[in-house]
């Protein structure tokens, strides 16, 4: 790897547009997601942060402006070209195939080989569901179990980049502890991560970055302990809507 | 090592159902069956038409199986299905014609020396029709509901105009083959033999699927495909050339069976395919859309239904079909095996 | 005037403006321009087919909902005052009962598919009213009883609508005077009538609610429209159209059949007519039918010329063979609904803004 690609980040977005039939929700976002880190993704409802990861992975694409992942331009790629460069994505439903079971599920989304027992066992530690469910049908799981399926998923085989849409939607306080836990060793193995979040507290216990969206803008970029700090700064990115998250 | 994911991990104790077959649906076909037996009243008669009626479920199948899978994969409701099956009649037909010598001879070998060739024929007719309708047909109007509809029907009326221009517009007789002509008895029940083949025939290729479906890794990636196509771009797969290999295999699929129901009828026209496109269209709206086993068991129990009633009730015969979509839509709105959408 | 006869929805296009006098005026004078049995049944089919595709128009141009049951309504039409005719005496009175019950057995059962499954996705509809419709022609069939079967119902009209009546001892401009005249103006003018209501409806409010639907029913429904009840409305209108066609098809016939009203072939004839002629268009379906019936009656002859020019060569005699005339209007079809969704009407009020 030549020491610029190696600087460069992971993720970047320049002035990047995005139209759904005649509605522009995306006016030009831009940031970055520098490697290794985990970044948290804010804003309002509708803000345009689900679009903006559907951008990325190509399920929409970009009318104007660019994206790169490890310094390829991907902007124009095919949703299947984005996840074999290595990036993998849960979407905001899960996108859990209720009709196969966890395992095949997992055997899905391990596209070289099948994953060997290290790698198994490493999962069946972060989320030990999956293993006391393994040939249940993953549409009889719990809401919980379903997104750490989701994410075991994600992570089946190394990945160069994570893109997560809100983890913490309609879970227990409990399981979203479990969760914490889970990114926290993620963290550990370096991958780089953008995260979704509404969740204020799981936003703060985790985030080394952060970037707000409103209205298909980003409005601000920076570390998560300073937005943490400040709540000032909070209430006039955010509202007060996240303190009364929990 | 490498199996470390194909087999449960120790201690994996499954408390949560893994089973995947609802059978309530599957159980109605004997329920119906054995419905009609005091109703038929004599034993015999209630064979032969069971086997009779188990024999039409099973061309069925084959002529629609294909077309629910595409819906499931793609979205995409083809209403020219029916050409692929006529076009597969005309194909086989055109095999079988030519080599009268063997069809009329006194033994299986012979005869499906024939057979053999003109099943294969129709498959690649029929599955070479499909590739190239996908192409240039149905690729413009993905996501466009209307607009797939009428460029299907669009073109079913073409490929229907050139049946006539390659084939003439005469209808084409066609002898079944001289082994699997009349009936023999079991007990007092006359069973033609032509029906046997059939069921045979429909039972392979329902194994075939289902073991493609749940044995192999292409297998998963169409099932989950139906269930979520997004999610398995986002996995990394290109669903496209999977899709125009379903597309192909459904098409071969109807092409085989046209072949099969042409040798049945006994003769070949243009607008063979059409006229089963209410019943197919019936058969996987019951088995719920996208479902291959609920369009397996639509179709058997579409085919009991008919003869039954053909025989109890022969004015309410034609109608029987609709009368069951309705019962079914009435007990399971989306049809007997729903596919669930994430 | 013209303005409020037309509800304001002008041609908005020279040749297409032309090209609709010269139909309306060959239609409106048929039985002296075009003297002969044959040339009046084409034009009192133009007439009726006018009808039956403007209202078939009214559901897939404007409301964006593929049926295939509009032959059974058709049918509905065309049966409800054959039965009559045939059960009853030939009088007017049996005519109007005839009339009255079909267009009421049309409207429920309109509501009632609309109701049950105008709220599925258009794919399944269009399912259910072909799975519909060919359970009606199994059921006109099989109720030979009533319906007369395979062979159909022929039947006499009132006196004043009988072929050998005559009113007067001379002749009209070389044209007799007779129930056979009176039947094709009885025709033409109802259908004419029914066509210019049907201009009326897509050009009033509840017709621009319906175009906003057919665009983007989330936004309508977010709108406050209540969509289902729209569709279902236009499902109505729509079958109803099609019944006061079958009827005056049936009158002009004085006979009904499966094969002049039920059969799947006319749902196709009438595809045909509404994409070629433009849909979403109503002027469409005047040029769509006229074209179509025209071609039916008049293009077999020129391709029987044509396919005998080009004997020798391979394959080409056949596809000019005059029975495969449908071959090329079916790829008329494919074009039309890939390049020119607004068919031959959008293509000529396409040509008059480009200058």
């Amino acid at each position: 790897m030549t020491p610029e690609r190696m600087l460069a980040p992971m993720l970047s977005l320049r002035d990047v547009n995005t139209h759904i039939a005649q509605y522009h929700i995306l006016h030009g976002v831009d940031f970055e997601v520098p490697r290794g880190s985990l970044t948290m993704l804010l804003g309002r409802n509708g803000a345009g942060k689900t679009t903006c990861l559907r951008t990325i992975m190509g399920l929409w694409h970009a009318s104007a402006g660019s994206i790169r992942v490890d310094g390829r331009d991907i902007t124009r790629a095919e949703t299947p070209d984005v996840a074999q460069l290595g990036v993998a994505y849960v979407p905001e439903n899960m996108g859990i195939f209720a009709g196969l079971t966890v395992r095949e599920n997992l055997l899905l989304a391990a596209r070289a080989a099948e994953p060997d027992a290290k790698r198994l066992d490493w999962i069946f530690g972060l989320f030990p569901a999956i293993k006391t469910f393994w040939n249940a049908l993953a549409g009889n799981l719990s809401g919980g179990q379903k997104q750490m399926l989701a994410i075991a998923r994600a992570i089946v085989e190394p990945r160069k980049l994570l893109l997560v849409d809100e983890p913490t939607k309609g879970l227990a306080p409990a399981i979203i502890g479990n969760m914490v836990e889970a990114f926290k060793e993620l963290k550990r193995t370096e991958t780089t991560i953008l995260v979704v979040e509404q969740n204020f507290n799981f936003a703060r216990s985790l985030g080394d970055l952060v970037a707000v969206m409103d209205s298909g803008h980003i409005v601000h970029t920076g570390g998560m302990d300073a937005l943490a700090a400040d709540a000032a700064l909070q209430t006039r990115l955010l509202g007060f809507s996240l303190d009364a998250h929990q | 090592m490498t199996s470390a994911i194909a087999s449960p991990p120790r201690d994996a104790g499954s408390t949560l159902p893994g089973t995947r077959l609802d059978w309530i649906p599957l159980a109605l076909i004997p329920a119906i069956a054995l419905l009609a037996l005091p109703l038929v009243s004599s034993l015999p008669t209630w064979v032969t038409l069971s086997v009779a009626g188990l024999a039409m479920g099973m061309m069925i199948f084959m002529m629609a199986s294909g077309l629910t899978l595409v819906f499931g994969l793609m979205d995409v409701m083809n209403f020219a299905h029916g050409v692929f099956i006529s076009v597969g009649a005309y194909a086989g037909a055109s095999v079988l014609t030519r080599m009268t010598g063997q069809m009329q001879a006194e033994s299986v070998l012979s005869n499906l020396s024939a057979m053999v060739p003109a099943v294969l024929a129709a498959i690649a007719v029929a599955g070479l029709l499909g590739w190239f309708f996908e192409r240039v047909v149905i690729r413009p109007v993905y996501g466009d509901h209307l607009k797939q509809i009428l460029v299907t029907m669009g073109g079913m009326i073409v490929v229907e105009q050139l049946i006539h221009v390659v084939w003439g517009p005469d209808i084409i007789p066609l002898p079944r083959p001289a082994t699997f002509t009349g009936a023999f008895f079991l007990g007092d029940a006359a069973i033609e033999r032509y029906r046997v083949l059939a069921v045979i025939v429909g039972l392979a290729v329902f194994a075939a699927m289902w073991l493609l479906l749940n044995r192999t890794r292409i297998g998963l990636l169409v099932r989950a495909g139906v269930e979520n196509r997004e999610m398995v771009e986002s996995l990394g797969y290109r669903i496209r050339r999977l899709f125009v290999g379903v597309f192909v295999a459904g098409s071969g699929l109807a092409g085989l069976g046209g072949v099969m129901w042409a040798m049945y009828q006994e003769s070949v026209n243009a607008q063979m395919g059409m006229q089963m496109m209410v019943m197919i269209f019936i058969v996987i709206i019951i088995g719920g859309l996208g479902s291959v086993v609920g369009c397996f068991v639509g179709a058997l129990l579409v085919g009991l239904l008919a003869n039954y009633t053909g025989f109890l009730a022969p004015k309410l015969a034609l109608g029987s079909n609709i009368l069951l979509m309705v019962l079914v839509l009435l007990w399971r709105p989306r049809g007997l095996y729903p596919i669930g959408k994430g | 005037m013209l303005a409020r006869v037309l509800s304001g929805d002008f041609p908005r296009s020279r040749a297409l403006a032309v090209a609709l006098v010269v139909i309306l005026v060959g239609l409106a004078l048929a039985p002296f321009i075009v003297p002969g049995t044959r040339s009046l049944t084409v034009a009192a089919k133009v007439c009726v087919f006018v009808l039956l595709v403007a209202s078939y128009d009214l559901l897939l141009g404007y409301t964006g909902i593929v049926s295939f049951a509009h032959t059974m309504f058709f049918g509905i039409g065309g049966y409800g005052v054959g039965i009559a005719m045939a059960r009853m005496d030939s009088t007017w009175g049996a005519l109007a009962i005839g009339v009255l019950v079909s267009l009421a057995l049309s409207a429920v059962i309109a509501l009632a598919i609309g109701l049950l499954s105008l709220r599925v996705r258009a794919i399944f509809f269009a399912m259910i009213t072909l799975a519909v419709a060919a359970f009606f022609q199994i059921l006109a069939s099989q109720l030979s009883g009533i319906t007369g079967g395979e062979d159909g119902i022929n039947f006499k009209l009132p006196e004043a609508l009988r072929p050998a009546t005559s009113f007067f001892e001379a002749t009209f401009f070389g044209v007799a005077v007779n129930g056979r005249l009176v039947s094709y103006y009885l025709v033409f003018a109802v259908a004419l009538a029914f066509f210019l209501v049907l201009l009326r409806v897509v050009n009033s409010p509840f017709g621009r609610v319906l175009l906003s639907i057919r665009e983007n029913e989330f936004r309508s429904e977010a709108l406050g429209y209540r969509t289902v009840t729209y569709r279902t409305v236009a499902n109505c209108l729509g079958a109803l159209g099609a019944t006061v066609a079958g009827i005056l098809y049936a009158i002009w016939l004085r006979y009904t059949g499966p094969d002049t009203t039920l059969s799947f072939n006319i749902m196709i004839d009438i595809l045909l007519m509404v994409v070629i002629g433009g849909m979403g268009t109503m002027y469409g379906s005047v040029i769509g039918a006229t074209l179509f019936v025209v071609a039916q009656n008049y293009l077999q002859d020129l391709m029987k010329f044509a396919s005998n020019a080009a004997q020798g060569v391979p394959l080409l005699p056949n596809l000019l063979h005059p029975d495969r005339w449908l071959l090329w209007l079916g790829l008329l079809f494919i074009v039309c609904v890939y390049y020119f969704p607004a068919g031959i009407v959008g293509k000529l009020r396409a040509a008059k803004e480009k200058p």
